[in-house]
């Protein structure tokens, strides 16, 4: 006993620097200073060649205000909107489902909704592509059953986007809807039942109020990537910028603009710092975050 | 006094599991009835079919009258006070209370005046606002018996309400729960695992273990008068001797037991009838003098003084212990022999399932 005591005294005097674990440091040199230096870019100048030089300039930032990107912003929050609300819509009943039932395939139902996780979400919006293409599956199928003479254009608009916001957001969704509803105590809806509540006055007065942070933390995952997720609107939305990642990555790679990408990133992360401390004040768990 | 809830030939069956076994009960108007068992004994699953969470696999429950069958939980005119309280989280106390009047879509200003009036009740007037997160365990408690009664039900359901709090707060509650169910006059069905308990509140206890009745009655007919070998343990200490009814004469019978032999004053027993004999510590008496109509003798193993009252152990000649409390006098030596006794209708005697199982048999082999 007297020995535990004497080692953690020693170890309580020792410089704070020998305290910093591998954790701290991958943060740093990862996280952190990637960070610094998008921030540093933001506010970097181009010379007439198009080469990015450490003059400090606030016209990146200015030119966010340019009617056409506040246009997609506008596009993007809206695509983010309707995935998110989409994703409430059907992840809810389905969250319910797995999370309450009795049946012995409760794991596998569960491991259905992990597994596409395991997948590339490219490859998975390629397979979108396979399905819903001019000569695709969907398309062969209806015009083999005479529903249709010409293919069906589903493919490179807007709503083709959110179809495939909605599918690789969704386990986002049901992860922390399944943990508030499956901690949610059986006792409650059993005492509302009792006091005279029928099921749709539980669903409302109980199980919707003590599920609303599992709502709250899907919404944030769901609506914060959505914002970003550029690839599913090149690939399924044909290009027509609908979020504000398109615009950001058009910076970076064709628009050879690094400095304005860079602010662009900024606006994103600040929006998305924004949701997250919506979330805690609405009286999020941080922790269902994490999933 | 009228039958409030009648259950007729109850069964609950999940899978292989026989947890109530052809249950018939009554409970009576006004009264606070215990349904007291060991965990697993059926008690809340009892509670639970009454309250509408669990059906019934076989076998009928009425309430005045009405069977309830096809009333889903919202339908009945009972309500429950749950083991872990089940207060609504998100709501203060307030809304916890009116949860049941708002259900009943009862007018505001009536809504108001009832919760507070239920809460002076169950003296928690200005907790209104709190949470139940802010309350204590007694103060939770209090919250679910006003949230179960507000709505004035016929037969309030407790399950096992007082088992999180600790023992002080449990025998203050124990009371003050005696005193609302006068006041209310509502019907409470009881169920604990705490035979104290029990004893201490109930108009009757009915005892119930694996999933059969096994006695009805009020505190005092359970305690003196056991119908089983297990209500005679469940209840008290008892000292209890497997016997056989060696002889009867008009006003008498004679009694073997494997360490000796006694006479009782005739009962509906036959010759050669098996029988289980339970006698309290506190009725068994000792002399150092054989005493007349009894032939049971023992060793003092050990004799403990607690205060007011001196527990002996007397080993009998097959090593069985026999326990025997009397107001604290003079002691005897440890190691002296004594001679045991009782007064007739001191000991209480069992029919044994042992002749129940062999008049069962009997009668379909005869078939």
């Amino acid at each position: 006993m007297a020995k535990l005591s004497r080692h953690t005294f020693r170890s309580n005097t020792l410089p704070a620097i020998t305290t910093v674990g591998p954790v701290t440091l991958w943060l740093a040199f990862f996280v952190a200073v990637p960070l610094i230096y998008v921030l540093i870019m933001s506010f970097c100048s181009l010379d007439e060649g198009y080469n990015v030089v450490f003059k400090f300039t606030l016209a990146n930032y200015q030119r966010l205000l340019d009617p056409n990107y506040i246009q997609i912003y506008g596009t993007s929050l809206f695509v983010a909107f309707i995935t998110t609300a989409l994703c409430i819509v059907v992840g809810y009943p389905f969250s319910f489902l797995i999370a309450r039932t009795t049946s012995k395939h409760k794991a596998l139902l569960y491991m259905l909704v992990i597994i596409p996780f395991w997948t590339n979400s490219l490859i998975r919006i390629y397979g979108w592509r396979t399905l819903l293409g001019t000569n695709g599956w969907i398309n062969n199928l209806l015009i083999m059953m005479n529903l249709t003479d010409t293919p069906v254009e589903f493919l490179f608009n807007r709503g083709a986007t959110i179809l495939g916001m909605f599918y690789c957001l969704f386990p986002y969704m049901v992860l922390p809807l399944y943990t508030a509803i499956e901690k949610l105590d059986k006792n409650l809806l059993e005492a509302s039942a009792d006091l005279g509540a029928k099921s749709r006055s539980t669903f409302t007065r109980v199980i919707i109020p003590l599920t609303m942070s599992g709502i709250f933390s899907g919404s944030i995952m769901v609506f914060i990537p959505s914002l970003g997720y550029f690839f599913v609107s090149d690939i399924l939305g044909g290009g027509n910028s609908d979020v504000i990642g398109n615009l950001i990555e058009r910076q970076f790679q064709s628009g050879n603009n690094w400095p304005l990408g860079a602010a662009l990133s900024i606006i994103l992360i600040l929006i998305t710092l924004l949701l997250v401390k919506l979330y805690q004040k609405l009286g999020g768990d941080m922790d269902n975050l994490g999933v | 006094m009228s039958v409030v809830v009648e259950l007729r030939n109850v069964n609950k069956i999940y899978g292989s599991n026989h947890v109530v076994k052809d249950l018939n009960l009554d409970v009576y108007e006004g009264e606070f009835l215990t349904l007291l068992g060991s965990s697993g004994c059926g008690k809340t699953t009892t509670l639970r079919m009454v309250a509408g969470f669990e059906e019934p696999s076989s076998g009928s429950i009425s309430v005045q009258g009405e069977d309830i069958h096809n009333k889903e939980p919202f339908e009945r005119d009972v309500n429950t006070v749950f083991q872990s309280y089940a207060l609504f989280p998100h709501m203060t106390v307030y809304d916890n209370v009116a949860y049941g009047l708002k259900m009943k879509k009862v007018k505001k200003p009536e809504i108001k005046e009832r919760v507070t009036e239920m809460l002076e009740l169950v003296q928690l007037g200005g907790f209104e606002k709190r949470y139940p997160s802010q309350l204590s365990g007694g103060q939770k408690q209090r919250v679910a018996i006003a949230r179960a009664l507000i709505n004035r039900p016929k037969v309030l359901l407790l399950d096992e309400p007082l088992g999180a709090l600790d023992l002080k707060l449990r025998k203050q509650m124990q009371l003050e729960l005696k005193r609302l169910q006068k006041k209310l006059n509502i019907t409470f069905i009881y169920v604990t695992h705490d035979q104290e308990e029990a004893l201490t509140m109930s108009d009757r206890i009915c005892i119930m273990d694996e999933g059969v009745l096994q006695q009805v009655g009020t505190p005092a007919e359970i305690y003196e008068s056991p119908k089983t070998r297990f209500v005679a343990t469940f209840i008290g200490e008892t000292n209890l001797f497997d016997g056989v009814v060696s002889g009867v004469t008009d006003d008498r019978m004679s009694i073997h037991i494997e360490p000796g032999d006694f006479e009782v004053p005739r009962e509906d027993f036959k010759a050669g009838e098996m029988l289980v004999i339970s006698v309290r510590p506190e009725r068994m008496l000792y002399s150092t003098e054989p005493v007349e109509g009894f032939n049971l003798e023992g060793i003092v193993k050990e004799q403990i003084y607690v205060g007011s009252i001196l527990k002996t152990v007397v080993t009998l000649s097959n090593g069985n212990e026999i326990k025997i409390e009397r107001l604290a006098g003079q002691e005897l030596p440890t190691g002296g022999r004594v001679y045991l006794y009782w007064k007739d209708g001191d000991a209480k005697l069992i029919r044994s399932y042992d002749n129940v199982f062999a008049e069962a048999v009997e009668n379909i082999v005869l078939r």
